[in-house]
Parts: C-alpha cells; sequence; structure tokens
C-alpha cells in the first residue's frame, strides 16, 4: 500500500463542495435528467436505509404490536422503550466506556500518527522507507488474526478488563491506515514554507509545532474521526479483553442486552438505535472529510 | 498503490510526485546542514520512536508471538512447554470442520467480489451524471458502512427471524410462498449473509468508484460525444477501462476483509449454530477451537494459517491483479 500520489485530501475531499463542474457543460446542471436514474438511486437508498428505519422506529412500538404485525408501523407510539433506557445506568455506563475509549484512541492514533508520519514526510535519512514499509506491511495484520495472541500480551501486562487494555492495541493498529492517510498531505505542505520558518529562526520541531499541526488539521481531523468511529464500532478485541459489564463498551453492551433481554424486541431496538446514534450524528456532522479522505487514501 | 487513475497523472508525477520522493530536504538547504546530523537523528528519534514501539508491540510483536505459540499444546497461563512440532498444524489442516470454514471464507471472497464488485460500478456510473441531491445521496448509502456491525447483526437478525419483519413484509407483498428461515436454513444461510454483507459494503465501494470516476478527465468525455458516441457507448469504452485501478484497489480491500469476517457470522449465528448453518468462517474456527476450547496455542496457530492464507491470496492479487498498477511504483519507490 503506498500513498504517493498527489495529496489526496485536497484533490478530493473539495469536491464535494464544488459539485457544479461536472461531467458535461454548465447548462446541464440545471435539468433534472433521467427519471429511471432517480428511481435506481431512489431504489438503492430506500434498500440501505430501511433496515436503519426497522430498528430505530421499531423502539416506538410494543412487543405486542412486533408479535402482531412484525413489519408494521407503531400504532400508538410509544416512548416508554427509549425513555427506560435512557434512564438506565447500564447504558450510560456503557456510554461512557465507549466515549473513553473512542476519545483516547483517536488522541493517541493522531498524536503518534503524526508524529511519524512527519518524520517520514519531511526527513530524510537512510531507513525512512523501510519505516514507511513497516507501517504499510501492518494493513496485513487485521486485528483479528491477531487477537488471540494479543490477549495474552494484555494479560501479561496486566490489563484484562480495564479500558487501557483495548485503548493502547486500538492506537496500534490505527496507526497503519494513519500513516498512509497523513504521510502525503504531509508531504504536500510546500516546501518554502519550512524555509521560511527556518529563516525566521524556527527549529524544525519549532516548525513541526507551528506551522505543521495547523496546516494539517483537516487531514488530522479525518483521521481523528476514522479512528473515533472504527473504535466506537469496534466488537473482537473489547470481546477479549472486557470481562466485567462495567467496563463494556456499547457493541458489547448491545450484545449482552440483546441476549439478556431476548423476549424484550421493542427494548432492545431502542437499546440498538441508541447506541448508534452517536456514530451516525458524528458521521453525518464530518460526512465530507470522511468520505473525501477515504477516497483520498485509496486512490493513494 | 498507484496513481493510475486517468492521464493527467503523468503531469502530476512531473510537477509534484518526483521532487518530493526523495524527501522534503534531498538537496538539503544550507541552514538544515549547519544544524547537524546528530540534532536530526535525535528529532527522528524522538519523533518516531513512541510510535515505532507501540506499533511493534502489539501489531507485529502478536503476530510472531502466534508463530511461536503455533508450536506448543498450551492452556494460556504458565511458560509454555508441551512443544507439539508441526502438529498443530497438521490437526489444522486435516480437520474436515477446518476444510469447511476456508470453503466458506473463499466463497464469501469470491461472492463479495462477483456481487458487490459490478453492482457498484454500475451504480457508480448512474450516479456520476448530473443528478440532484447528490450529495444526500452519497451520505445515504454510507449508513450502512458507519454502523456498527454488532448493530448490523443484531437488527438483521431480528427481521430475518421466521417471525420476524422481513416474511411479515412478504406476506403483504403477497409473496407468502418465498416466506423462509433465513438464518437457520442451511441452504439459504450463506445467501442470507451474503446479502447482509453487500448491504453494508456497497455503499463503501460505490463511493470509492465515485471518487475514481471523478479523476477522469472530462475531457475524453466530451471528445467522445462530439464523435457521437452514446452515453452506455462511453461508459464502456471509456469509463470502465480508465476505472480499472480503483476497481482492482477495491478488490484487494475486499478480499482482506472477507478472508478475516467475524462480527457479523458471530452476532447473527453464534460460534455454534454457524457451524450447522453453512456460515461460519476461519476466524469463527479460531475464536471457537482457540479461546474458547482454552486451547491458547492452537488458536494461535489457526491465527498463522489464517494470515499465511490472507497473505498468499493478497500477494498473488498484487502479482496477478494489481502488477500494471503497481509497474512503475517499484522503481519511483513507493516513497
Amino acid at each position: 500500500m503506498s500513498a504517493r500520489t498527489v495529496d489526496p485530501w485536497f484533490s478530493s475531499a473539495a469536491e464535494p463542495n464544488a459539485p457544479v463542474n461536472r461531467r458535461g457543460s454548465g447548462e446541464k446542471a440545471a435539468k433534472w435528467g433521467n427519471p429511471v436514474t432517480y428511481f435506481i438511486a431512489l431504489l438503492f437508498i430506500a434498500v440501505c436505509i430501511a433496515p436503519v428505519l426497522y430498528i430505530v422506529i421499531g423502539g416506538f412500538r410494543t412487543n405486542s404490536q412486533i408479535t402482531d404485525s412484525p413489519a408494521g408501523l407503531p400504532h400508538p407510539w410509544v416512548v416508554s422503550n427509549y425513555s427506560n433506557v435512557l434512564k438506565s445506568n447500564t447504558f450510560w455506563g456503557e456510554f461512557a466506556n465507549s466515549l473513553i475509549v473512542g476519545v483516547a484512541s483517536a488522541l493517541g492514533i493522531v498524536i503518534l500518527g503524526l508524529m511519524v508520519s512527519f518524520v517520514i514526510a519531511r526527513y530524510d535519512f537512510k531507513l525512512k522507507s523501510a519505516m514507511y514499509s513497516l507501517f504499510a506491511a501492518g494493513l496485513m495484520f487485521p486485528l483479528v488474526i491477531a487477537i488471540t495472541p494479543l490477549y495474552i500480551i494484555i494479560k501479561d501486562l496486566g490489563l484484562i478488563d480495564s479500558l487501557p487494555g483495548v485503548i493502547i492495541p486500538q492506537i496500534a493498529f490505527g496507526l497503519p491506515t494513519t500513516v498512509i492517510i497523513l504521510v502525503p498531505f504531509l508531504r504536500a505542505i510546500p516546501k518554502e514554507i519550512e524555509e521560511a520558518a527556518t529563516i525566521d529562526g524556527a527549529s524544525r520541531l519549532g516548525f513541526f509545532f507551528r506551522m505543521v499541526m495547523p496546516l494539517s488539521l483537516p487531514g488530522v481531523v479525518t483521521v481523528g474521526i476514522l479512528a473515533f468511529i472504527g473504535s466506537w464500532n469496534n466488537y473482537v478485541l473489547p470481546l477479549y479483553i472486557l470481562n466485567t459489564e462495567a467496563n463494556f463498551t456499547l457493541p458489547l453492551g448491545v450484545q449482552a442486552f440483546s441476549s439478556q433481554h431476548s423476549v424484550d424486541t421493542a427494548k432492545v431496538l431502542a437499546f440498538t438505535s441508541l447506541a448508534m446514534l452517536p456514530a451516525l450524528i458524528f458521521f453525518s456532522i464530518f460526512q465530507k472529510r470522511i468520505v473525501g479522505g477515504l477516497t483520498g487514501a485509496v486512490k493513494g | 498503490m498507484s496513481d493510475t487513475l486517468g492521464t493527467d497523472t503523468a503531469t502530476d508525477r512531473q510537477s509534484q510526485g518526483t521532487p518530493e520522493v526523495g524527501g522534503a530536504a534531498k538537496p538539503a538547504p544550507p541552514a538544515v546542514r549547519r544544524r547537524g546530523r546528530a540534532k536530526m537523528r535525535l528529532e527522528i528519534a524522538v519523533l518516531s520512536g513512541p510510535p515505532i514501539l507501540v506499533f511493534v508491540a502489539f501489531v507485529i510483536f502478536p503476530v510472531v508471538l502466534a508463530a511461536y505459540y503455533g508450536f506448543y499444546r498450551w492452556q494460556g497461563y504458565g511458560p509454555a512447554t508441551e512443544w507439539v512440532g508441526l502438529n498443530n498444524y497438521r490437526l489444522i489442516l486435516t480437520d474436515p470442520a477446518f476444510q469447511q470454514v476456508l470453503w466458506h471464507s473463499l466463497l464469501i471472497m469470491g461472492l463479495s467480489l462477483a456481487i458487490q464488485g459490478p453492482l457498484a460500478i454500475f451504480l457508480a456510473i448512474l450516479l456520476n451524471q448530473n443528478i440532484r441531491g447528490r450529495s444526500v445521496i452519497r451520505v445515504l448509502i454510507f449508513v450502512p458502512f458507519i454502523i456498527s456491525e454488532v448493530i448490523v447483526g443484531t437488527g438483521w437478525g431480528l427481521m430475518l427471524q421466521s417471525n420476524g419483519a422481513a416474511n411479515d413484509l412478504l406476506g403483504h407483498l403477497g409473496l407468502g410462498s418465498l416466506r423462509n428461515d433465513w438464518i437457520a436454513d442451511p441452504k439459504l444461510a450463506i445467501w442470507t449473509l451474503m446479502a447482509i454483507i453487500s448491504w453494508k459494503y456497497v455503499g463503501f465501494a460505490v463511493i470509492l468508484m465515485l471518487a475514481g470516476l471523478q479523476s477522469i478527465p472530462d475531457e475524453l468525455f466530451e471528445a467522445a460525444q462530439i464523435d457521437g458516441a452514446s452515453y452506455w457507448q462511453i461508459q464502456r469504452r471509456i469509463t470502465l477501462p480508465l476505472l480499472g485501478p480503483t476497481v482492482r484497489i477495491w478488490g484487494l480491500l475486499s478480499i482482506i476483509g472477507s478472508l478475516q469476517l467475524f462480527d457479523l457470522v458471530f452476532i447473527i449465528w453464534g460460534q455454534y449454530v454457524s457451524g450447522t448453518a453453512g456460515t461460519s468462517t476461519m476466524a469463527i474456527y479460531m475464536v471457537a477451537q482457540g479461546r474458547s476450547a482454552g486451547q491458547f496455542g492452537y488458536g494461535s496457530a489457526v491465527a498463522v494459517v489464517m494470515f499465511l492464507i490472507s497473505f498468499i491470496v493478497a500477494l498473488l492479487y498484487q502479482r496477478l491483479v494489481l502488477r500494471r498498477d503497481l509497474r512503475g511504483a517499484v522503481t519511483e519507490g513507493v516513497i
């Protein structure tokens, strides 16, 4: 996996903002185009969204409604499932754990990733390409494959059933993608800026903190959001590391809740939709950066 | 991987890539040189030391450790003493259960490529036209990809129960004869899984393809239009060939993802039902035979086998499929 393309961030992330100058000429933009296209697009969207709506709307029904007509709409709408979940300490405890793990992982990934990407992008030394290859090779070591020995290492470190036991490996496994996204990005910062900073008396580290950090902020935000969502959704690692319910993150919580309340489908649906909501909100706020950053990374 | 996403990249390579390939400080400015190599080494060590340490300790080392424990019969506590040589590997490769999960994993890999690839290309070409609400469409089709696999599994699991919403809906549509036990029926289960996988990941593929399409220069389409080519002719003769690199990279990502599939199957079927329903994967086998059975040596050996299979498949893919995209990348330096 290399990322030696032309500045993926700027080229692709800017695109969603400027759809005007696309295929064809400007006069075409005003037209509505082929109705078949809209039909297929709407069908596709419906298929994508329907299961999500089923979960969210199902939470507003009662169990007897769900049994009588599994695919029906709420009649009447009940909010008790949602309010019960929102009043439970289990949900908020797991929410807090997910939040702590997500923020700590994202911060760790961003800070460590920025450090090593800066070295790879802006220093010239013999082991540079070996260093890049090391991290790029990490893409071939998915978390699932390493999980058994990872569990043993975490156990030997005494971190089993603790949040750092999830956070630290997540940081490590988040680094390859981060390096691949950030290196081309940091390399695109013009050399003139660095020279100017040097002339003004800034050291290379000073340049790193005063210029690189602010200039690479968009890339850093992309990486941070991806890391946060990845952490929020991670299942295998918490499954191995966390044993007591007080330490569960939301994915484990959803699974535990749905097996404990397997007869109470409505409540399970309410719990599930509340658990996915933060990631969805986060995504819709930053969707341009995520979609742009991802496409940029793969283009590279 | 490569940047051969259009003819215009050749100029980009000249203007941007080459000078930077050698690193920012190739002809080191005098100021830099004066500061001395020692200080630079110190900076490199300070900045790259901690990330490399964390990465090696928690990504590379576990894999090495798995290779080590794979030679032992070991319950997961105390030092591993019972050396069994290649016995674990012999057991894995001759275990019919493993052959079965290997087949499932390869099937999932092949079907993912065959289903999602054409579908994503078609949808991306369709959505790449000048239609209204493009950015909204983009966000909505990406939603399944953002939701965690646990939630996807829980939601779909409930919908597809024999008395669930899917069968109820079929009844309402007058298709009651199509009602099925989507999850437990061994003839159907793998297709149910494929449907859920396609639902979850095709949006990601479409977004990638859309990005690939946008890097094809407009001039090519305009020229073809002037020459009187029809819309679908243009797609077949110009778009598809130029979209090739994006499709091939998506293929690699899809392959690596398929071979390590775990969460969805584990949530919907669990480690026992997945065996009888015919949806268990290599990762499910690893967890069931390894940690759940308390055989950490054996589980480690399964991890090594999984890694080797993924590695070989990825390597073959790179050699056979990605070769032309990578041409030049090696000589110009990956970095």
